[in-house]
């Protein structure tokens, strides 16, 4: 959560993308340069604005289940639980 | 004649010459090129490693845009094992925000999983409250560890025991009877734990008991497959090489036993996992150098093939790391800047 090495990963886990692949497609969804992807100064900055969980989160800004919901919008995914929570409450 | 600071495989300090490093470079790797029936590393790798292992700085890392991923395994047991005192969703917390893990894994002290099925439905709980206050992937996981299946243990009869009574074929039996059991056990635990909400399932040490236990993994794999196309399995092995305990066993058509990681490889491919954590284990009584040649020459082949993620095992213990409860970070570093830099990993 530093960086985005946890989108990344869900690439890897949802997709079976190698990591380049999964990189380039994490950076493109951001509108971020590959090599920003591991700069917790810029990538605080895009997660605050986008809404998808920082380290330090402040008051009103989406955390945990909140924060996956936008993640899974953001890079066009089906995260599991988030699933299963409109399951449970829709 | 400059002398350069590392390590033994068991994580004594040495301090050693620019030659000495060269020679146990090649020596390793050639080590794993006869066992594995691959190519041994070339003379640009043999010259980066050496650039790597004389380089004076403590910690080194990849140029920046070659990071990779690192998955986790076990974290809330780790936690517990460091004598940190806190319930499993703040060790999660810990993980995730002050240790900036990538991804991280929910799993029980008793780490396998014919313990966890009788508790799966008390785990439940503790997954489905983890992922609503975290944010990065979260896996369940467990070992295979087929040795739990048979007696004092478990119920069949114990193969070793049965093999110096020259009862192979009772021994044999045995295997294929705990095999079906192991199966049964991951894959009613791994889909409870998926039907929470898991972002993904960890069969960790896959092989430890040998080519028995790396089948039972294959074949749960296999299984979840079919179940749940979705689901992310990550396929993490025990060893360099699977062992013949039963020694006839085999997946698809392919014999198991003496399989080194470029053929696990395939076969985890074949059972549906989605990533591959190949491991080669360090030699005590050889230098770090030898041992990350020689690990690196095990993994290289797989990164040239795979066509999932590879994760290679990086610890203690593992992928040229010393043995050592707390690895020092100048091997770890080390380590993880070769195998990334040389091997076409997608994380570690």
């Amino acid at each position: 959560m530093r960086g985005a090495g946890d989108l990344v990963a869900r690439m890897q886990m949802s997709k079976g993308m190698k990591i380049d692949e999964a990189k380039a497609y994490v950076a493109k969804k951001l509108s971020v340069d590959i090599e920003h992807l591991t700069d917790p100064v810029i990538m605080s900055e895009v997660r605050t604005d986008l809404g998808i969980g920082v380290i330090t989160p402040v008051a009103g800004s989406p955390k945990g289940i909140e924060a996956k919901f936008n993640i899974a919008k953001v890079l066009d995914i089906d995260i599991n639980c988030v699933k299963r929570f409109m399951t449970r409450t829709s | 004649m400059a002398r350069y600071f590392s390590r033994m495989g068991g994580g004594s300090p040495i301090s050693v010459t620019k030659d000495e490093i060269m020679a146990d470079l090649i020596q390793g790797s050639e080590d794993a090129a006869d066992r594995a029936k691959v190519p041994a590393l070339s003379r640009d790798e043999y010259e980066h490693l050496l650039d790597i292992f004389c380089a004076r700085e403590k910690f080194m890392s990849v140029e920046a845009g070659k990071e990779v991923i690192l998955t986790y395994d076990a974290c809330t047991l780790k936690i517990r094992r460091a004598g940190v005192n806190v319930d499993r969703i703040q060790a999660l917390q810990i993980y995730e925000k002050l240790m900036g893990a990538d991804t991280m894994e929910l799993s029980h002290v008793d780490y396998s999983y014919k313990p966890i099925k009788p508790i799966a439905v008390s785990e439940q709980p503790v997954l489905e409250q983890a992922l609503l206050g975290t944010h990065i992937p979260l896996f369940y996981g467990a070992q295979p560890n087929l040795g739990l299946y048979s007696q004092p243990d478990g119920p069949f009869p114990n193969p070793m025991e049965l093999m110096p009574m020259g009862k192979i074929k009772e021994a044999q039996e045995s295997y294929e009877a705990s095999v079906e059991h192991l199966v049964k056990d991951i894959v009613y635990v791994a889909s409870l734990m998926y039907e929470s909400g898991a972002d993904g399932i960890n069969l960790d040490t896959s092989g430890a008991a040998g080519d028995a236990d790396f089948l039972g993994a294959l074949l749960a794999t296999e299984e979840l497959r079919d179940k749940y196309p979705e689901m992310c399995i990550e396929f993490g092995t025990a060893g360099e090489f699977v062992m013949g305990m039963h020694s006839e066993l085999e997946y698809k058509g392919h014999r198991l036993a003496g399989m080194y990681p470029h053929d696990q490889l395939k076969m985890a491919e074949l059972a549906g996992a989605t990533i591959f954590g190949p491991v080669a284990n360090t030699k005590t009584s050889k230098s770090s150098a030898w041992n990350m040649a020689r690990t690196i020459t095990f993994m290289k082949p797989v990164g040239e093939i795979a066509n999932i993620p590879i994760h290679v095992n990086m610890g203690m213990g593992v992928g040229g790391v010393t043995m050592t409860d707390h690895p020092p970070v100048d091997i770890v570093s080390r380590s993880s800047k070769a195998m990334v830099e040389i091997c076409r990993l997608d994380g570690l």
